[in-house]
């Protein structure tokens, strides 16, 4: 029993230090971001002596961030709650009414898994063009609200809501619309608040379709945007990693906050009911 | 009464299906369409172009980039796919084994990273390996008795990316492999250690087979995904040095977007599309075989 002890023990010091290695580059990332410039490059010094935070003050003040944050925030919101509206009354049209074509859809929403969206940059671009749309944020939009898992995981859940439940409703003079937005959305919020917070981290995250369509530097979103100040004003890691920081936080806060929606969400999408 | 309930009915399902279907159609079906369409013209990539039939596939075959992108593009999945799988089970039979809040911390840790923006991963990663004052230098120069800009060495680009990568997208896999490793009955460990079993052979004979289906559905997801390599070679190392990092996705953006050949960008589009497609079905079939069983 004691030599088991001492394995576990074993074990465990060897994850923790496997996980500070592993997290290592983050927390270098912000100690450098609270470093003056001239300690930066000044050898390795593990934790900062004084704290300097003129880089995020830089970054704020002397960056389009604000700008950038304002349009991250704007887009990630408007694609999420498009995304999440459109499919959910379509995931409750498959799951709950009968009517012609019904298979049809549900078949062509499982076969568009496969479309690899980055193939499509090229004709999506040419028709935001046609519709006068690059450079805008309609542009960022409007080709990310298509994401065919939210539709089938919608109607996997509205599948499992009890039949009854239904039944009363209906007897009780609903219609269908109220039937979902009073019966089985209340019902269904974990997976709405799971899969909202997934598709935010992910329009946020999202770097080749905005690089594409922004060609002003003040309507790019942070993701893109970060890019832009190394190119402008040569290397300067302190205040590169501010940025880096600052681009990061919202869905870092969002993740820790959230994780066990996060967690959820990664198994549903990936096929894994959790 | 009856056929009107049902129109009623019918009426209600498109309303509810109208927005999904509309976009669906304008922002997605619309644009695979286009996209065949435009890979048998010699279309620029703005205004129209005019049909030349297979011209672009035999050009792309002729086209050395595109075999260099196409060697590439397999290069990083094969220094992908199966190390970040295996890094990723390795990791997650670590975490099962821990509890409570020890075990919710280390699994922030190694999670973090998937969470972050590519361009942020990219940039810590630029300073963490800069070659003049990169905290991972002293490493480098420890084996290779060198200090290396890694990024624009091509033998240590491609690699080097594939780190970034691993390091980047490995959380998903853990997550995946530590609800795997929940479900498996503790019994059967119980059982196996009562007759005698090592930790080695409870791996061999019960872990692994009862995970070997997550393990195929990690790996054919990473395969899908890193056939799609763009953002992290474009923001490290522009495909370089000497085309020794192009990928499949950047000989469509150049094509397109810097030489203005949307016709050729689409062909190229095309055949990475068909290539992903194929990937997928085998997925599809693996998914449909593991809900068989």
């Amino acid at each position: 029993m004691g030599n088991m002890k001492t394995g576990n023990i074993l074990l465990l010091t060897f994850t923790v230090i496997a996980a500070c290695a592993w997290a290592f580059p983050l927390y270098w990332a912000i100690v450098t971001s609270i470093k003056p410039e001239a300690d930066v490059v000044a050898g390795t010094i593990f934790l900062p002596e004084t704290i300097d935070i003129s880089s995020y003050v830089w970054a704020l003040l002397e960056t389009n961030i604000v700008r950038w944050y304002i349009n991250s925030i704007g887009t990630s919101v408007l694609i999420t709650v498009v995304v999440i509206m459109i499919s959910m009354m379509c995931g409750y049209a498959l799951s709950q009414i009968v009517f012609p074509g019904r298979r049809a859809l549900f078949l062509i929403v499982l076969a568009s898994f496969m479309v690899p969206s980055q193939a499509l940059v090229v004709s999506q671009f040419i028709l935001m063009h046609k519709f006068g749309m690059v450079d805008s944020w309609a542009g960022i939009i409007l080709p990310q609200v298509i994401i065919p898992v939210v539709v089938i995981v919608y109607k996997q859940f509205f599948d499992s809501v009890p039949r009854e439940l239904r039944e009363a409703a209906k007897l009780d003079g609903c219609s269908e619309f109220q039937i979902l937005f009073k019966l089985y959305l209340p019902l269904n919020w974990g997976i709405t608040a799971a899969l909202s917070i997934i598709t935010f981290i992910m329009a946020w995250n999202n770097f080749l379709w905005p690089f594409l369509v922004i060609t002003s530097e003040e309507m790019m979103t942070i993701t893109v945007g970060i890019t832009q100040v190394g190119d402008a004003f040569g290397v300067k890691y302190a205040r590169d990693m501010a940025i880096a920081v600052m681009a990061a936080m919202p869905v870092a806060i969002a993740y820790l906050i959230f994780q066990r929606r996060v967690t959820q969400a990664i198994m549903l999408s990936s096929g894994i009911k959790g | 009464m009856r056929p009107k309930s049902k129109n009623n009915k019918t009426l209600t399902a498109i309303l509810l299906i109208a927005p999904f279907v509309l976009c669906y159609l304008v922002v997605f079906a619309y644009p695979v369409y286009k996209m065949f369409a435009m890979s048998f013209t010699d279309a620029p990539l703005i205004g129209e172009g005019d049909w030349v039939g297979l011209e672009n596939y035999v050009r792309m075959f002729q086209h050395k980039l595109f075999y260099t992108s196409v060697y590439n593009t397999l290069y990083f999945v094969g220094l992908t796919v199966v190390p970040n799988t295996l890094i990723g089970l390795g990791i997650a039979m670590m975490i099962v084994r821990l509890n409570g809040m020890v075990q919710a911390g280390i699994l922030i840790l190694f999670f973090m990273p998937y969470i972050l923006p590519v361009t942020v991963v990219t940039q810590i990663w630029q300073w963490v390996l800069d070659q003049q004052f990169g905290v991972a230098q002293p490493l480098i120069e420890a084996v290779t008795g060198k200090r290396i800009s890694v990024f624009r060495d091509p033998l240590w680009a491609m690699p080097m990316v594939a780190l970034v990568t691993i390091w980047w997208t490995n959380g998903f896999n853990v997550l995946l492999f530590i609800s795997a490793l929940r479900n498996i009955p503790q019994d059967y460990y119980e059982a196996a250690s009562l007759d005698g079993a090592s930790r080695f052979q409870q791996f061999r004979r019960i872990t692994w087979p009862l995970l070997w289906p997550v393990t195929a559905l990690v790996l054919t997801l990473q395969l899908i995904l890193q056939l799609k390599i763009f953002d992290q070679i474009y923001l490290m190392t522009q495909g370089g040095p000497f085309n020794s990092t192009y990928v499949l996705l950047q000989l469509v953006y150049r094509e397109a977007f810097g030489r203005n050949q949307g016709g050729y960008a689409s062909a190229v589009a095309v055949a990475l599309f068909v290539l992903i497609v194929i990937v997928s079905v085998l997925q599809y079939q693996l998914l449909k075989a593991r809900g068989k069983s």
